[in-house]
């Protein structure tokens, strides 16, 4: 935190534009090579993709430079790449027999994302105001998990009830109360964070926190994980379970807290595989993938056994894009899209993607290491821990790491709802990072290095949440020194 | 605060690296036992839509694999003249299913037979595709084309002209017949849709031949074998006379066993047995039949390849002389190719062409070479006996007699101007309410020298019109196919 006094840290948005190229290259580039090998020529329609994919990132990229110009300039590039390979992907898979036109439907919601997500940085200012939220995060939560089962609403696909239909539009609400549920966690770890800390019986060598400080995050996980098994959505039960333990042990640096969580992951693994027959027959499928009773029968092993098959045949260097089969596993262009990525970019070309999910989520991270508020930092390492969960989740139930459930890999796979909500992530991050890296000119009277100091003040009123927004206005880039952009942010603060 | 991040970051670490152990597992290092699972269907398409190698006529590819875009396939199986020779061909589908040479040479075809070794050795390290071997048949395309064109459409015909001294195959052409790129098609719906459309036509199958896998019964053309049987006998001769009784009581049932009502049999009550064989007489074979008794008939038959299944390559279904006991009322109806013997048109082929080549049976065959892609000869099959049927003389009497057939008796229509012809027809009922029957000829010429045999069958036919078509139809085959 010291650095950001002695450093004078440069925006970056410089380094940014130009990742954003190469970004923009590898994604149009991707759908390029989709569209020679798989019709021989590019028609207009491929330059009027591309188009819409260049403005919407250099317009987002504009965004970051007016809104949040000391925002990481890793976040936006990355999330663009793995997009546009998403797209180049499901377009792919367009030319095959099982699906149609959802390349222009993930870009129309990419669009739509990428949108709500400028959207966000431009009307939330700070990520401060969330915090704001915290109980009616919690509220919206429940909302959005329940919404899916409220009878006329709800849509059972595939076995999890998780989508909810408004005429011909479907949306899955979960993917959103993801964030809302970060957003609580943070907010109510943040409030109650001493309490918890200090208020505990200690049992040996760990200390157990008071049950009645327990309470209203026992009641969020019971909802969550309540609702998940009647929804059947194991994946995101998973993701809610890790998010809940990874949450509370960095609000609380306790490994009890990890005790804790892992007990409760055990009981609620044998209770879902007690109780929930599909639980238990995702388990059987990964136990016993080839068993040629398991591979035959409905809802089987053929998925995932397909799907490694895919890998396989892409083997290390892949077949090439539009050369493999990827089709022949079924859910190719969403639930199993890392395989078909797998078949035909190969182990390189994946494993160079997991990378790349690799380095965001660290940047989310470093975000979170760099914020001065505690509520910053608990809700960038959740969100940080929400898109390793997903990736982990995904990939480690195609590769049968662990049992496969039905999580989609965030910015690949076709689906709008999840779409938005990791593209809004992407906003909430950069508005952390931006926080944790801008020039702070603090007045002697301001308690900056103090445990808890940040984040318990107004941000309206803050003098940190202005300085942003003037840096931009004024139109200087990193060669100006920040000292010269905050004198004049005391007078322009509060113009927007 | 920032130390638990890193911690979390460190696990996050672990997990990425799990996955990472994971693929490498999956894609590299168990990619090859993966690939191999009879599970994986990856490798059937790439071997469906691989090059596979052609099948040649006179040099020029009736079926080859084209390059081909927009599928998961590389190349399209494509077939020329597709009607022409389905039943020979076959089908070669990317479901996996596959018929006629396409299935019984796939492995020459697809590159995989062992002599293909090198080859594949060889692609491997330069890269190149695979290509499957070309396959050059012994058909005559002209004649392929005659055959095929002489059947009526709407009929269900079947003509076979082979070489009677190197048993190769000139000619099979049959009707129904379909259009083997109809399933071809890259995708497996269209190819079922094409599939059940194609079984629901009557006659057809797309899965066999109709010349080497459609056994039907062979009324009288089934004399030939009772001949050999009684020629062998030493009872007989040619000249021995018979009685020709217009209906022969049959034991065990009332039915008495008549001779054809429009034959000349009614003309004389006794006959030389060469005026019987001409004329076709029932009464007198079926007499003769139930004297030499079951196993004499059966041994005759299966000397001319009954109850036996070869290869062309293409499998026959065994013509069928029953094994088990018969009955003396059963034996008589059989001796005259009706109740349960059958006969395909290739083995009532072999039969004629074993009598033309002095009893000498040759092994029919489709294959003339088989070259790998680099043109070099993998398999070359040189004319094979399958089986000495008779000695020279008995094989000389039955061209006599048949020979006689085509000169004053049943065989008239197939008369050469240029050559003598020898055959001997045959009108199986089929018990059919229709009053249809199955119509036969089998034969060769020249009797002199006989260069080519040629068999003729319509099932499921009106009287006269499968007499009408079977002879003429074979004089026009010999009269293409034996040079002047």
């Amino acid at each position: 935190m010291s650095s950001a006094e002695t450093d004078h840290p440069k925006p970056r948005r410089n380094a940014e534009l130009v990742l954003l190229l190469i970004a923009l290259v590898i994604g149009i580039g991707a759908q390029v090579l989709v569209g020679l090998t798989m019709e021989d020529q590019i028609d207009q329609r491929y330059w009027i993709e591309a188009a819409v994919q260049v403005v919407l990132a250099v317009g987002f990229h504009v965004v970051l430079r007016l809104r949040a110009a000391y925002a990481d300039p890793f976040i936006l590039p990355i999330a663009v790449t793995l997009n546009g390979l998403g797209i180049a992907m499901i377009h792919r898979l367009d030319f095959t027999a099982a699906y149609e036109g959802v390349a222009d439907r993930q870009l129309v919601w990419t669009a739509v994302s990428m949108a709500a997500a400028a959207a966000l940085l431009i009307w939330l200012k700070d990520h401060r105001r969330l915090r704001q939220l915290t109980y009616i995060s919690l509220l919206v939560s429940i909302v959005l998990l329940f919404l899916p089962i409220v009878p006329g609403l709800g849509r059972d696909i595939q076995g999890a009830q998780v989508w909810v239909s408004i005429g011909a539009m479907s949306f899955q609400p979960g993917e959103l109360a993801k964030i809302t549920l970060a957003i609580f966690f943070a907010g109510f770890l943040a409030n109650n964070r001493d309490l918890i800390l200090l208020a505990g019986r200690k049992v040996g060598p760990l200390t157990f926190p008071r049950l009645q400080d327990l309470g209203p995050l026992f009641l969020a996980w019971v909802i969550a994980l309540g609702v998940l098994i009647v929804q059947n959505d194991l994946g995101n039960a998973l993701m809610f379970f890790g998010l809940f333990v990874a949450v509370i042990y960095v609000a609380t640096s306790r490994f009890s807290w990890i005790a804790i969580g892992g007990v409760f992951i055990a009981a609620g693994a044998v209770l879902a595989y007690q109780m929930v027959p599909h639980a238990r027959n995702r388990f059987d499928i990964w136990l016993h993938a080839f068993d040629p009773e398991i591979y035959g029968q409905m809802y089987g092993s053929h998925q995932l056994v397909q799907g490694m098959f895919g890998l396989a045949h892409g083997g290390l260097t892949g077949t090439g894009l539009g050369n493999g089969n990827p089709q022949m596993v079924s859910l190719a262009n969403s639930d199993m899209i890392i395989a078909a990525f797998g078949e035909e970019l190969g182990f390189i070309g994946l494993g160079a993607m997991l990378l790349l999910y690799f380095i965001l989520f660290s940047r989310y991270m470093r975000a979170a290491v760099g914020t001065r508020d505690h509520f910053g930092k608990l809700l960038a390492a959740g969100l940080a821990v929400i898109l390793v969960l997903q990736v982990f989740v995904v990939v480690g139930g195609i590769t049968r790491v662990i049992p496969m459930t039905g999580l989609v890999s965030p910015f690949l796979a076709a689906g709008g709802s999840a779409l938005l909500a990791n593209w809004l992530i992407v906003a909430i991050v950069l508005m952390i990072s931006n926080a944790a890296r801008r020039p702070i000119y603090a007045g002697p009277m301001l308690n900056t290095t103090g445990a808890g100091a940040a984040g318990t003040e107004d941000p309206l009123s803050s003098d940190q949440a202005r300085t942003e927004t003037t840096a931009e206005q004024t139109g200087v880039t990193d060669a100006a020194g920040p000292a010269a952009d905050s004198a004049s942010a005391g007078s322009q603060g509060g113009q927007r | 605060m920032n130390n638990a991040i890193r911690h979390t970051w460190v696990v996050s670490v672990a997990l990425f690296l799990s996955l990472f152990v994971a693929l490498s597992l999956i894609q590299v290092v168990l990619a090859d036992d993966l690939n191999s699972r009879d599970e994986n269907a990856r490798q059937t398409i790439a071997n469906a839509g691989a090059p596979r190698g052609p099948i040649t006529v006179d040099g020029a590819p009736i079926v080859e694999s084209v390059p081909s875009d927009h599928t998961q396939y590389d190349f399209q199986r494509v077939y020329h003249e597709p009607e022409l020779y389905s039943g020979i061909t076959g089908f070669f589908s990317v479901t996996g299913s596959s018929s006629g040479l396409e299935s019984e040479l796939n492995d020459y075809l697809s590159g995989q037979s062992d002599s293909q070794f090198f080859d594949r050795i060889t692609a491997l390290f330069t890269g190149r595709t695979m290509q499957g071997a070309q396959v050059e048949l012994t058909l005559d395309g002209e004649l392929q084309q005659l055959a095929y064109d002489l059947i009526p459409e709407d009929r269900r015909g079947t003509i076979v002209v082979t070489d009677v001294t190197t048993g190769e195959i000139r000619a099979m052409a049959s009707k129904p017949s379909y259009d083997p790129n109809d399933l071809a098609v890259h995708s497996a719906s269209e190819f079922e849709e094409a599939q059940q459309r194609l079984e629901e036509q009557p006659g057809l199958s797309i899965w066999t031949n109709r010349a080497l896998n459609m056994p039907v019964a062979p009324g009288s053309t089934f004399k030939l074998v009772d001949t050999l049987a009684m020629l062998e006998s030493g009872d007989y001769d040619l000249d021995t006379e018979l009685d020709v009784p217009e209906t022969l009581d049959l034991p065990n049932t009332e039915h008495g066993l008549e001779n054809f009502a429009d034959g000349g049999c009614h003309q004389r009550e006794q006959a030389e047995f060469i005026w019987i064989f001409a004329q076709s007489c029932n009464t007198p074979f079926a007499e003769a039949a139930m004297e030499l008794g079951q196993d004499e008939i059966l041994a005759a038959a299966e000397a001319f390849g009954w109850n036996q299944s070869i290869e062309v390559p293409l499998s026959t279904t065994p013509s069928r002389f029953p094994t088990d006991e018969l009955s003396d009322d059963v034996l008589a109806l059989s001796s005259i190719g009706q109740q349960d013997v059958t006969a395909t048109a290739m083995q009532l082929n072999m039969a004629a062409a074993a009598i033309a080549n002095d009893g000498t049976m040759m092994h029919p065959q489709l294959v003339d070479t088989i070259r790998g892609s680099d043109l070099q000869i993998l398999q070359q099959p040189s004319p094979e006996v399958l089986n000495e049927v008779m000695d020279s003389s008995t094989a000389s009497d039955i061209t006599e007699m048949m020979v006689e057939t085509v000169e004053s008796g049943t065989g008239f229509r197939a008369q050469s101007e240029r050559f003598d012809v020898a055959a001997k027809t045959g009108t199986a009922e089929i018990g059919d309410d229709d009053g249809l029957v199955n119509s036969w000829i089998t034969g060769f010429a020249p009797a002199d020298d006989p260069q080519y045999a040629v068999t003729v069958v319509y099932e499921r036919i009106e009287l006269s019109e499968g007499s009408q078509l079977t002879g003429s139809q074979m004089l026009t085959m010999l009269e293409a196919v034996i040079e002047e």
